[in-house]
């Protein structure tokens, strides 16, 4: 037997299996397992575990994690090789290395997807989850007290007040005829829509930017200081918005009372509805509903 | 995406053009001098002194080795790619446009602009291998239509050149003979000057843009209006990705936006639509002015933008670029 076991260092020597005894499988503690290394997977992500003995001598394991990214490698030809190794000519010889010709911009520039037919998810999600209190929680509008997120209507503890949200209703009737007959049939007055203009192409069928006419949704009883902004915010977490208007009286500045909301999506305007449909907003109970006689 | 942004130019650009390979890029603008910068990092390898004039247009080889510039100093200009040097000098009796090297690099089509009582005309150079055996006669010399020509490229197997300008019409000419071949349709085409056209990768389909807020798809051959794109701003300059099927579109001053705020100061943007379906895909802003030219890197990693502002904007597309979907 040549392992020299006289050192009182535990600390293992290189060692030869050839002379080891036949006891083999016991003793082998001063053997490390074998390095183990999992390749960069999607992430790019490497691990290579190591054993070794620490000065102590115990057996360590030692994993390392690295994330192998490639860089946009220009994959050049041969000729474009050579290429980059020409020598400067014409205004570029004298420049030196600090001339600031060439910069990487410090703005980060996406491209930036057009509003109306593509929403932006990142946004929606936030806003959603802004308003709430959990996500994947439905919005809880409770019609009497129209305190949101709490308590369904069948559940509120101020049942009493039942009786004032129907002669609210009762109101809004009379503006809202006015309404309907004031604004264009479709919720959109002045504004005429590109495929309607003169000299325009028609597109055969539904082309989502032009015909959210039919996902346009009336809001009534608004206060008098509710403006476009205020009901884009309230409607974004539903879904894209083309398009908000607020009729504004010109003479008081004040809104009317009513406005329109078009959606990109349908399904989106019909949510809205739903749930917007006797919301509590600045004081006032709002009236949500199709612009249009159902369009199903 | 981090746009490299090279300011070499002090006048607005005018034009961008990669070589074949993808590794350079060469700017014209309204300073008199061409310049070449590496693809990858828009780093400057050197410029191309000579001219007296602004350089509206070039072209280069497809071995890039040579390169033809044309100026409003009334040449046209032969250049080694890699010393700078001139090689030989056209000259003509008005400004040149638009300089386009043929399937081969044997032939250029030039064109001039309409000068005093002289017309816009499109000259047919042959060029030489050998520099020192360069003629400055002209092989043909076509009599343009009213107007200014903007552009004049060379059709598939070099049997037509096609032409657009000032008139809104698209002409197409037999190169040997010299005669016109076809007009687009002047219902359908373009309502006022066609300012830019750049063919496909594969040569059978061009995009042309024009000041009347729209760019068109246009069969080479047959000249049928195949798309229409419609943006609010007037087209200075057209490119089409070589490996996706998308157009972009870059322009100029709305006037609208004019007076509103925003708050990154670069607000001129490259406009990319789906080609097929017509459709806007986004828009990439950052210029300070409207944008004159624009390039795609035969790759179709990247592209190049040249705006009023003397800079080019060079954008290395992030890899989500090639995913989206309308």
């Amino acid at each position: 037997m040549a392992i020299d076991r006289s050192e009182p260092n535990p600390k293992p020597q290189k060692l030869r299996w050839g002379e080891l005894d036949e006891e083999d499988g016991e003793d082998l503690d001063f053997l490390l397992p074998p390095k183990q290394v999992t390749g960069p997977d999607e992430n790019g992500i490497k691990k290579v575990i190591e054993y070794k003995f620490n000065e102590d001598g115990h057996k360590v394991k030692i994993t390392t994690t690295t994330r192998v990214r490639k860089l946009a490698k220009a994959r050049l030809s041969k000729r474009a090789l050579e290429r980059r190794n020409w020598p400067k000519f014409g205004d570029a010889v004298q420049e030196d290395v600090g001339s600031r010709l060439t910069m990487v911009s410090t703005e980060e520039i996406v491209l930036e997807r057009p509003r109306a037919p593509g929403s932006k998810p990142e946004e929606s999600k936030v806003a959603g989850d802004g308003l709430a209190p959990n996500p994947g929680a439905v919005l809880m509008v409770c019609r009497t007290c129209g305190k949101k997120g709490d308590h369904w209507t069948s559940r509120c503890p101020y049942k009493d007040l039942a009786q004032p949200t129907e002669t609210f209703i009762d109101k809004p009737t009379p503006s809202e005829t006015a309404a309907g007959s004031s604004g264009a049939a479709k919720g959109t007055s002045t504004y005429v829509p590109p495929s309607m203009r003169a000299g325009a192409e028609r597109t055969t069928g539904s082309d989502m930017r032009r015909r959210n006419e039919e996902n346009s949704v009336r809001v009534t009883n608004l206060s008098e200081d509710t403006r476009e902004p205020d009901l884009l915010e309230l409607f974004r977490p539903f879904g894209p918005v083309s398009r908000v208007y607020v009729a504004i009286d010109q003479k008081t500045g004040m809104s009317r009372g009513f406005g329109f909301v078009n959606f990109v999506n349908k399904e989106e305007a019909e949510r809205a509805i739903n749930k917007l449909n006797g919301y509590g907003y600045d004081n006032l109970i709002l009236r949500v509903e199709w612009a249009t006689p159902r369009t199903n | 995406m981090r746009p490299i942004l090279m300011k070499g130019h002090e006048r607005p650009l005018t034009f961008l053009k990669y070589n074949r390979e993808g590794d350079l890029l060469f700017s014209c603008a309204k300073d008199h001098n061409p310049t070449v910068w590496f693809a990858d990092n828009g780093e400057r390898l050197g410029t191309y002194r000579g001219h007296n004039g602004a350089v509206w247009c070039c072209d280069v080889s497809r071995d890039s080795t040579r390169l033809i510039t044309g100026s409003a100093d009334q040449t046209v200009k032969l250049w080694n790619v890699q010393n700078g040097a001139q090689l030989f000098t056209f000259s003509f009796d008005s400004p040149a446009r638009s300089v386009d090297f043929s399937v081969g690099d044997r032939l250029a089509v030039i064109t001039t602009d309409p000068f005093m009582e002289l017309s816009s005309s499109i000259h047919l150079k042959s060029i030489a291998r050998d520099p020192s055996q360069q003629i400055g006669e002209s092989l043909l010399v076509l009599k343009g239509p009213q107007g200014r020509i903007n552009r004049a490229v060379w059709g598939p197997l070099n049997s037509t050149i096609i032409s657009a300008g000032e008139d809104a019409v698209i002409r197409v000419w037999d190169s040997e003979t010299g005669k016109l071949l076809r007009e687009s349709d002047k219902e359908t085409g373009h309502k006022t000057t066609v300012t830019s056209l750049a063919k496909s990768a594969d040569g059978s389909h061009f995009l042309t843009g024009s000041l009347d807020k729209s760019a068109k798809l246009w069969d080479i051959r047959t000249l049928t209006l195949i798309k229409t794109y419609v943006t609010e701003r007037p087209v200075n300059a057209v490119a089409m990705s070589p490996i996706l099927d998308h157009v972009v579109l870059g322009g100029g001053q709305d006037a609208s936006a004019v007076t509103t705020t925003d708050r990154r100061a670069g607000k001129f943007e490259a406009k990319f639509f789906e080609k097929i379906l017509q459709q806007e895909i986004g828009g990439v802003k950052g210029h300070f002015g409207p944008i004159n030219a624009l390039a795609f890197n035969p790759d179709g990693k990247s592209f190049a933008s040249g705006g009023e502002d003397g800079y080019v904007r060079l954008h290395h597309f992030d890899p989500d670029y090639f995913n989206i979907k309308i």
